[in-house]
């Protein structure tokens, strides 16, 4: 029973995206690509977009780091894919109300596995791993 | 060495996390405190809080002596040879960044070098970085041998008459690498070098004399060795304190002021403008008296026997690998496969173990070991073998977590 309160932490949709990333990898042609790292820790993210027409058309990212950061960001790109621009900050801006540990409101947001990461903001060291990519993409979107 | 006895004076160990007993790992980081040092904490601002070098008030001289005594300690502790050598400082990076500063753009010019090693901490990186910047000097790293350490014929061949300073950690906060400063040292002084050493994972674990050392200069910070934090020490020597230039200006450290010139203190004080870290000074003094009560070969033997446990503990595991040699100071770097540090950290968390996990203000040094990140257990005098066992029934707890079920 000891691995009760992580459990909550490491949920098996987030070990699996962990495990098997979605959307990792580079895109070809004109994109847009943030690069972000967390400096206390180390992990590190490349984030690729194509944007046309304020619509995140497709998503995909490169990176180092812990469970948490790499599934956020496969989750993350999932979820944006096929966004407008509009929508994926509003979805940025639930998440970082997720993390911290606030109600959100999720209607018209399909947020897909993103709900899973709900538990880390029980865990506050984690918290900047899980808005790592998110951070990335606001500061894609926003530079163009 | 009583451990048990030793453990009641930390009151921060007695507790449960995560409803577990506490284990602290993370000594390299910051260590714990004892009683001893917050009661002298407590004490100075309950019954004698005062500046310090000025007013006649009785408060005021028992704070200036308890200041001073506090710098006599640790000249004693580091055996310097004057107290005018012991500057006091907010921790090693200022002590380092006060030698950058001052020392190395006076006296350093385009063509000349400075020598340092990929083990170094941030700390002992970028200040040399930024002198060798603003003067034109050369910043070249002595290699690592696989295993972390240095060969002193490398640094034979890289020190030169070029070679105006030479600094290097005491002890690798990362590797465990303990360095053979004093050969060092002794091959910089021939080519007319100075030595720095950056003791921060040194002084608050082995006996340390500077004279016996001859380094230049000797850094290290309070709260890695049961003092608080913001409170650290400058050793150099005085011949070379004596030519520089303070880097802060201001109160307590002049002499005459003019309206358009000043002059200063002299050593140390001409290194301390501004009000002291004067519970910071009283908190290391009674930290110094703590750890000479123990004894540093008594602690330095604990920790070598330690580490030797948790060494071999840990390398008979499966799916681990441990960095840096093993000779070692008492902290253990290491990854298990497949599992990222930060994850190894939060499932030890849970089990009431703190570890540090990350890249240890050592980029340099992740990027030699091919990592991103690493995690960390790191030994002082008050851990046990039980905390060693603790730490590694959680390690295979963490593979069994992330390895099944997933």
């Amino acid at each position: 029973m000891a691995f009760n309160n992580l459990d909550t932490l490491y949920r098996q949709v987030i070990m699996d995206h962990y495990k098997n990333p979605r959307n990792k990898g580079n895109l070809d042609g004109d994109t847009l690509t943030v690069d972000m790292n967390n400096p206390t820790c180390g992990d590190r993210i490349q984030l690729n977009m194509q944007v046309e027409d304020g619509i995140v058309k497709d998503a995909k990212f490169e990176g180092e780091g812990c469970s948490i950061s790499m599934a956020s960001a496969s989750m993350m790109t999932q979820a944006i894919k096929g966004l407008e621009v509009e929508k994926a900050l509003k979805m940025s801006e639930m998440f970082s109300k997720m993390m911290l540990g606030e109600d959100v409101d999720t209607t018209g947001l399909d947020v897909g596995d993103i709900e899973a990461l709900q538990g880390v903001s029980k865990f506050p060291a984690r918290i900047k791993c899980a808005t790592l990519c998110w951070k990335a993409m606001e500061k894609g979107v926003k530079d163009e | 060495m009583d451990v048990k006895a030793i453990r009641e004076q930390f009151p921060i160990l007695n507790q449960e996390v995560n409803g577990h007993p506490f284990v602290y790992l993370d000594s390299s980081a910051t260590s714990q405190k004892p009683i001893q040092v917050i009661e002298a904490v407590d004490t100075y601002y309950r019954t004698y809080n005062s500046n310090v070098h000025r007013g006649v008030h009785t408060l005021g001289t028992k704070a200036t002596t308890a200041y001073e005594g506090a710098r006599e300690k640790v000249r004693r502790f580091i055996h310097a040879s004057s107290s005018a050598e012991i500057i006091f400082t907010r921790g090693t990076t200022t002590a380092i960044n006060t030698i950058a500063t001052s020392y190395a753009r006076t006296n350093l010019q385009a063509g000349d070098e400075i020598i340092i090693t990929p083990m170094e901490h941030h700390s002992n990186i970028i200040p040399w970085q930024q002198a060798a910047k603003a003067t034109g000097a050369t910043l070249k790293y002595i290699p690592l041998q696989e295993d972390g350490t240095i060969r002193l014929e490398d640094v034979r061949e890289m020190v030169s008459e070029q070679t105006k300073i030479v600094a290097m950690t005491h002890v690798s906060n990362v590797l465990g690498t303990i360095n053979p400063i004093k050969e060092v040292a002794t091959i910089a002084h021939d080519h007319g070098a100075i030595m720095v050493v950056d003791g921060a994972q040194g002084a608050p674990h082995m006996k340390v004399d500077v004279q016996e050392l001859d380094c230049d200069f000797y850094a290290f910070s309070g709260h890695k060795m049961c003092a608080p934090t913001g409170i650290g020490v400058l050793y150099g020597k005085k011949e070379l304190l004596e030519n520089m230039e303070p880097v802060e200006f201001g109160g307590e450290m002049i002499d005459f002021v003019n309206l358009y010139d000043s002059t200063w203190k002299e050593l140390p004080w001409k290194f301390e403008g501004g009000t002291p870290i004067i519970a910071g000074a009283i908190g290391l003094g009674a930290a110094i008296d703590f750890i000479e009560d123990i004894g540093m070969d008594a602690i330095s033997k604990h920790e070598e026997k330690l580490a030797t446990y948790a060494y071999e503990k840990m390398q008979a595991m499966d799916g681990i690998t441990i960095y840096g040699p093993k000779h070692r100071a008492a902290l253990i770097t290491f990854n298990l496969d497949d599992v990222h540090p930060h994850d190894t950290a939060t499932v030890l968390d849970a089990d009431g173990i703190a570890v540090r996990a990350g890249h240890h203000c050592a980029q340099p040094l992740m990027r030699w070991l091919d990592v991103t990140a690493t995690a960390r257990a790191s030994l002082y005098l008050y851990n046990t073998e039980e905390d060693v066992d603790r730490l590694v029934d959680g390690l295979k707890k963490t593979k069994e977590y992330f390895g099944n079920g997933f």
